[in-house]
């Protein structure tokens, strides 16, 4: 267990806050980290950035309410890095990042260090409506160009992100050597999917009930991997393969519940 | 006298090195068998340690009801082992039943049990016994010995000599399949316990469950880590304890002992088994080795036996007592 102070946090939306730590850490885009809070409990949380160390917290469940009340100077506990993140091959020129709701985070840290490795990244980012969408300015920062669309068409094109995934994975001048996708999993079947039919590599950050976070109890089983060691991050095939990925998850007992 | 050396260079060459075993007629290829509580939630995640090496597997434990099991942090690591208090998390009963049903592999399946007392346990093994064929399990594990879950195991006294006796013939009288009564290193008795429970009815003992509680406290925040804030201690440092407690096991009685407790290497479960266990439980050693950790244990148990000269797993158990 490690610990650090909270440097800044700042609102993304009406329920994201991001929390930057006074440190920083060795570890890649798509890994992530379980955030402790002492006495109340231990959620896996996704890497926003490595440096500084920086995590985005939505409002959602008892640890997380715990989570957006640090201010500057409090202090985090965490484990991690933790699982296999994004893998992005030498030679790749143009890559296409997929994100819905709050699963944009870890794709921003990914934006970035592609960036900066002179790999041109576009992103399509959607929510429900304009006050869900979370990490635009910043993506806008990192990458050639970024796509917005809402269910309402309260911001950008109207739709789900699938109209401009569609688009850009037969857009001539530049199409995207691999697709990375994180958010709700049926929008990710969606993108696999496509890829599979475009022939275009895929990869995709995906979330299971997790417990321990070490690959030993269990919890976080997806079709006999481990979520949190032998993911997060999987390859699009490898989660088409497997029956339940799109259909079902399980809850803090093990029993199964429809995605 | 040259003429039986040579019948013994002829045997030492043809008779194939042979660490399968049988665990109530059902055939293992290996001694080596999962325990309860690591990556037994799902059938995928059992078939895909039996697909990595285990000779067995066994589910987690399962209770009557769904239990969400404590708030995490519910593993951590320490020196030399994890400390966990999972808190017996499972769907229930029927749950369990149906994500396991229609197990195909060959690895013998083990389904653990937990109840709050002997007509709790009874009543799951009355279910599993009526679900036995589409279940395809090979025997229920009773889950005597759980360090940190109130109510339950250690806690509530069932790992001791009188409890194991009374839980063990409440279960016998519900079904046929073979019991394996799993009891404690944490507390004092598990010798008699084993004597009462293969009196009762069980046929094997699992010596070994994680020891404790224990605690860890992060001394950042001045807090226990755990969820709930103790757990029972596994991995290679309790094996010592383990290795004693099935020692003494074994002379007391006639059934089969799994020894679980801190194997992680093939040198273990061979210690395990000069002990006097027939088969070695494995657990922490998933977290340690890795998904791998079965195939490298047998690996090493193999190289080990090659190199001097056993050819089955019958002339280890239990040697250390002549």
């Amino acid at each position: 267990m490690q610990t650090a102070r909270v440097a800044k946090v700042a609102n993304e939306s009406s329920k994201v806050k991001t929390i930057e730590l006074d440190t920083r850490l060795v570890c890649e885009p798509g890994q992530f980290l379980m955030v402790w809070v002492p006495g109340v409990g231990e959620r896996p949380m996704s890497i926003a950035n490595n440096d500084p160390l920086t995590i985005s917290v939505a409002n959602v469940g008892k640890v997380s309410s715990e989570l957006h009340r640090l201010k500057p100077g409090s202090l985090l506990s965490f484990r991690g890095p933790l699982g296999k993140g994004f893998r992005v091959q030498d030679g790749w020129k143009c890559i296409l990042l997929v994100g819905g709701g709050y699963g944009v985070a870890p794709l921003y840290f990914l934006a970035k260090m592609a960036t900066s490795n002179n790999i041109e990244t576009l992103a399509v980012v959607g929510a429900r409506t304009a006050k869900d969408i979370v990490y635009e300015d910043k993506l806008y920062l990192v990458t050639a160009e970024t796509f917005v669309t809402t269910d309402d068409g309260s911001k950008g094109a109207k739709g789900n992100v699938m109209v401009d995934v569609g688009r850009l994975l037969i857009d001539k001048k530049r199409k995207p050597a691999a697709v990375f996708a994180c958010g709700p999993e049926r929008m990710m079947l969606a993108v696999a999917r496509l890829c599979l039919k475009h022939e275009i590599p895929c990869q995709l950050s995906l979330e299971r009930y997790m417990k321990c976070g070490l690959g030993v109890c269990g919890s976080c089983d997806l079709g006999g991997k481990s979520v949190c060691r032998d993911g997060p991050v999987f390859d699009a095939l490898d989660a088409l393969a497997i029956k339940e990925f799109g259909e079902w998850k399980r809850d803090a007992s093990g029993a199964r519940n429809r995605i | 006298m040259t003429f039986i050396m040579v019948e013994m260079e002829i045997q030492m060459v043809i008779m194939p090195l042979d660490i399968s075993r049988k665990l109530f007629g059902k055939r293992m290829k290996n001694p080596l068998i999962l325990a309860s509580g690591v990556l037994g939630v799902a059938k995928a995640g059992l078939e895909s340690v039996a697909e990595n090496g285990a000779g067995a597997v066994t589910t987690k434990s399962l209770s009557l009801e769904p239990r969400r099991g404590h708030e995490s942090p519910v593993i951590i690591e320490t020196e030399c082992g994890l400390l966990n208090a999972v808190g017996y998390s499972n769907p229930g009963i029927e749950g369990v039943i149906s994500e396991f049903t229609g197990w195909k592999r060959d690895e013998p399946l083990i389904v653990s049990i937990v109840g709050k007392d002997e007509k709790e346990f009874a009543q799951l093994a009355a279910r599993l016994e009526q679900n036995k064929k589409t279940l395809n399990c090979t025997a229920i594990e009773l889950a005597l010995s759980c360090p940190h879950t109130p109510g339950y195991g250690v806690m509530a006294g069932q790992a001791d000599p009188k409890a194991a006796e009374k839980i063990t013939r409440a279960v016998r009288s519900e079904t046929r399949l073979p019991i394996i009564a799993k009891l404690s290193p944490s507390v004092p008795g598990e010798v008699e316990a084993a004597k009462l429970a293969e009196r009762a009815g069980a046929s094997a003992i699992n010596m070994g469950n994680s020891l404790g509680p224990g605690m860890r406290i992060d001394i950042n925040r001045g807090r226990p880590v755990l969820g709930f804030r103790m757990g029972g201690m596994s991995g290679p440092a309790i094996r010592p304890i383990a290795v004693r407690c099935v020692y003494d096991i074994y002379d007391a009685v006639n059934i089969p002992v799994i020894g679980t407790g801190g194997v992680n290497t093939g040198q273990d479960a061979i210690e395990m088994m000069m002990a006097g266990a027939s088969f070695a439980g494995v657990g922490s050693a998933v977290y340690f080795r890795g998904p791998g950790a079965f195939r490298k244990i047998e690996g090493e148990m193999r190289a080990w036996m090659k190199e001097r000269g056993y050819k089955r797993l019958d002339d280890l158990v239990g040697v250390a007592h002549e």
